[in-house]
C-alpha cells in the first residue's frame, strides 16, 4: 500500500513574503525596545517574538498544512509550558 | 518470482514526521527551563540585567537573527524545490544554509571572545566583583547561547549531509522526509534564537 506523501507544495513566493514579514518584525522589535520603557518594553518584544514564532511554525515548518494530530501535539506542548510557568511563578512570587 | 527482490524497505512518512515533531517539542521543554530561570532572575535583578544587556553587541545579535531567519527561508524553499524535482536549487540553498550557519557561529565566537578576554566569564574574579545579578545574567547568557550554538552546529552538520543527499538522490522527489525533518530541526533552532535575542540583547 503506497502511503500518500504530502501532496501540498508551498510556493516560493509565500516563503519569501513570510521572510520579509519576519525581517520587518525584527526591525520593529529593536525599535520598540529602544523607544519604549517600563512594563511595555518588557512584554512587547516577547509578543513580537511570539508572532514571529507563529509565522515560522505555520509556514516554514508547514504546520498550517499538517494533519490535526500534529497541531494538537504543539498545542499540548504550549499548554504544558504555560502550566509549568504558572507553577514556578506561584512558588517564586509567594516566597 | 524472487520474493526478496519484491520486498520494499518499509517507509512510514507520517510516522517519521510525527516522531520528529515530538522530539522538537521535547527540545522546547528543555530550553524552556533556562527561559524560566531567566524570567525569575530578571524580575529580581532588573537593573543588572539591563546593564548586562547593554554590554552585549546589538549589531551582531541583530545580524545573527537575520542570518538564521534567512537560512530558514533557504531551507523552506529547498524542501519545496525537492518536491518539484529541482535538485540543483535545493542543493545550492542547503549549501548557503551551511554557510549562514557557520557565519552565525563565527559571530557568536567573536562575541564570546570579547567577553572572555574582557575578563567576563562564569567564575571569573572580574565578574564575581560585579555582584549577583551580573553573575546570573552572564551565567545564563553563556549557558543559553552556548547550548543554542551547539544546536546550530549540529544543524549545520545535518544540512551539510542533506546537501550531499540531495545531490546523490538519497533525498529526492519521491522520498524527502529526511530533508523535511532536518528542516524542522533547523526552524526550531531559529525559533529558539528568536526568543533568545530579545531576552539578552533588548533589555532596556
Amino acid at each position: 500500500m503506497e502511503e500518500k506523501i504530502s501532496p501540498h507544495t508551498v510556493r516560493y513566493t509565500v516563503f519569501v513574503l513570510v521572510w520579509a514579514g519576519l525581517i520587518a518584525l525584527t526591525w520593529l522589535t529593536v525599535k520598540v525596545a529602544k523607544t519604549w520603557s517600563g512594563a511595555l518594553s518588557v512584554v512587547s518584544p516577547l509578543i513580537i517574538a511570539s508572532v514571529k514564532t507563529g509565522l515560522v511554525l505555520a509556514f516554514f515548518m508547514h504546520l498550517k498544512y499538517e494533519r490535526r494530530l500534529i497541531k494538537i501535539f504543539c498545542a499540548a506542548g504550549i499548554g504544558i509550558i504555560i502550566i509549568t510557568a504558572w507553577l514556578v511563578y506561584s512558588d517564586v512570587l509567594y516566597r | 518470482m524472487d520474493e526478496s527482490a519484491q520486498a520494499k524497505t518499509h517507509r512510514d512518512y507520517t510516522g517519521s514526521k510525527i516522531g520528529m515533531w515530538l522530539f522538537l517539542i521535547s527540545e522546547v521543554f528543555f530550553f524552556f527551563g533556562p527561559f524560566l530561570l531567566y524570567s525569575v532572575f530578571r524580575y529580581r535583578f532588573p537593573s543588572e540585567f539591563s546593564a548586562g544587556s547593554r554590554e552585549l553587541d546589538l549589531f551582531l545579535g541583530t545580524l545573527n537573527t537575520a542570518l538564521l531567519l534567512t537560512s530558514s527561508l533557504f531551507v523552506a524553499v529547498s524542501v519545496s524545490a525537492v518536491k518539484r524535482g529541482n535538485r540543483n536549487l535545493a542543493a545550492f540553498l542547503l549549501v548557503l544554509t551551511v554557510l549562514f550557519g557557520l557565519a552565525f557561529l563565527f559571530n557568536k565566537y567573536t562575541e564570546w571572545d570579547a567577553r572572555i578576554t574582557g575578563g567576563v566569564y562564569p567564575g571569573s574574579a572580574a565578574l564575581l566583583q560585579q555582584g549577583k545579578g551580573k553573575v546570573i545574567f552572564y551565567g545564563l547568557y553563556f549557558f543559553m547561547t552556548g547550548f543554542h550554538g551547539l544546536h546550530v552546529l549540529a544543524g549545520v552538520v545535518l544540512m551539510g549531509f542533506m546537501a550531499v543527499f540531495v545531490m546523490t538522490g538519497a533525498v529526492r522527489q519521491g522520498d524527502f522526509i529526511k530533508l523535511e525533518n532536518s528542516g524542522l530541526y533547523w526552524h526550531l533552532v531559529d525559533i529558539i534564537w528568536i526568543y533568545l535575542f530579545p531576552l539578552f540583547y533588548l533589555v532596556s
